[in-house]
């Protein structure tokens, strides 16, 4: 089983969980797997092209994975999956 | 030089190697921009007041709001109603009266900002919010100048430096800023107020860093701190050769048009209703039904008597309560996610959705005062 971290922002589309544990070869799966689970999740991680969104991105333990092997990444026990969108906050 | 009351005032920097007197010097030298002067802006310019950086310049344009004043440490009760950047002033002087304090009571925009940030060595970018985010990454790209970047939401915080000589910029790592109204400010979201202090702090550490030139600068790392789990987390950052920083088409733009943003003042949208109006509903016992669609925590603050709370992440399933030919109003703070949340019931079917302008913070400006805002 691979982990991945839900961000703050997202929590309340999954039932906020901050983790959710999923069973996955690829990042790929993983993150098809998650959707599936939470619904709500996919237009704040997809657009309507299923593609990841551009203010999204997804790391492997400390690696991007737009540097990797994008969704075909490999995941396997122990992996982290991070979800990491861009927040803006600071002078508020 | 460092004059003899310099030589007491940092005399805990000088015996330390690290700094010693050629580094309080390089700090008095040092000029550093701080967009920003609310929840990580203050810390940053208290500190960095303390420390001695030589020329602290200060960009803000807002006044002191008792809202702020639960994570904003720089401002006091007694500013409330002052503006931000005076009353900014004011605490630094008081910590430090030999430092160079530069005030730009203004917006930054496209037109401004290359002016006003090739003045500094450093820039710190301690803003709210997506537009001027990209601004401060192109401008400090175009000058060449190293952009020490923190935000925060909730109990989470990221940092890193953006547009080092040879690192990433923030759009390598984000390319495009979300639609408006995907992900909440902190207006909307909320923030622990301690926060922007832990977080606001990792950035001014950098800077000092890269004025003494010492240690391991945040480059190339993507900092993010859980409070909730009180856990720091390190991702690698890379400088992406497809990016405009790199490709060289860099040029500042109309960053609100770029982050989907109306105008100000934009023509109300036909389905809305103004707070004064659902009062008169109210009033005269129309039949509708008014949804107020924060959490429930928010509902707990303050709510309107009749209101109906169904948080907004929670519309989509209990739609099938509704009833698609009822007539309703719909609420949030502000009047973003209620705006949404009119979106979803639309889609659904619903005709008569409104949605109340300004939420209900301006439910209690102009309605009723006893409803505190937040």
């Amino acid at each position: 089983m691979a982990k991945i971290l839900i961000p703050t922002p997202l929590r309340q589309f999954a039932e906020k969980n901050n983790s959710v544990a999923v069973d996955a070869t690829t990042v790929g799966e993983a993150l098809a797997s998650l959707t599936t689970q939470f619904p709500d999740l996919r237009k704040n991680l997809f657009n309507d092209e299923g593609k990841l969104r551009s203010f999204v991105n997804v790391y492997v333990n400390d690696e991007d994975i737009r540097y990797l092997q994008k969704d075909a990444t490999a995941v396997g026990d122990g992996d982290t999956i991070s979800i990491v969108p861009s927040i803006a906050g600071g002078r508020c | 030089m460092l004059t003899q009351e310099e030589v007491s005032r940092y005399s805990r920097h000088l015996i330390m190697p690290e700094v010693g007197v050629d580094g309080q010097e390089k700090l008095k030298a040092a000029k550093v921009l701080l967009i920003g002067t609310g929840g990580l802006g203050a810390p940053v310019a208290m500190y960095l007041a303390a420390a001695g950086v030589g020329t602290i310049g200060l960009v803000d344009f807002d006044v002191v709001d008792v809202s702020n004043l639960q994570r904003q440490v720089i401002h006091g009760t007694k500013d409330i109603g002052k503006k931000k950047i005076d009353s900014a002033e004011e605490t630094m002087r008081d910590i430090n009266p030999l430092i160079k304090i530069v005030k730009h009571e203004v917006a930054l925009t496209s037109e401004n900002a290359l002016a006003i940030m090739c003045n500094y060595d450093i820039i710190a970018d301690g803003t709210d919010n997506f537009p001027t985010r990209f601004l401060i990454n192109d401008a400090c790209v175009m000058l060449n100048k190293p952009n020490v970047y923190a935000s925060i939401f909730r109990f989470e915080g990221q940092a890193t430096i953006f547009a080092a000589e040879g690192g990433p910029c923030y759009r390598c790592l984000y390319p495009e800023p979300p639609p408006p109204g995907l992900v909440p400010s902190c207006a909307e979201g909320g923030v622990l107020g301690i926060l922007p202090g832990v977080v606001g702090l990792i950035q001014a550490t950098e800077v000092v860093k890269l004025i003494l030139g010492a240690g391991e600068p945040l480059i190339g790392r993507l900092m993010l701190y859980d409070a909730l789990a009180m856990r720091f987390r390190e991702l690698k950052l890379r400088k992406n050769p497809e990016c405009i920083c790199s490709t060289g088409d860099m040029k500042l733009i109309d960053y609100d048009h770029f982050c989907g943003i109306q105008k100000p003042e934009p023509p109300p949208l036909v389905g809305e209703i103004s707070p004064k109006d659902v009062k008169t509903m109210i009033e005269s016992r129309q039949d509708f039904i008014l949804i107020d669609v924060r959490e429930p925590h928010e509902f707990q603050i303050g709510r309107i008597p009749t209101s109906n709370l169904i948080p907004l992440g929670e519309l989509p399933k209990r739609i099938a309560e509704l009833d698609p030919n009822a007539h309703y109003v719909l609420h949030c703070k502000m009047g973003g996610r209620s705006a949404k949340g009119c979106d979803v019931l639309r889609a659904a079917g619903f005709k008569r959705v409104f949605n109340m302008t300004g939420g209900i913070t301006a439910w209690s400006e102009q309605v009723d005062p006893t409803v505190p805002k937040y």
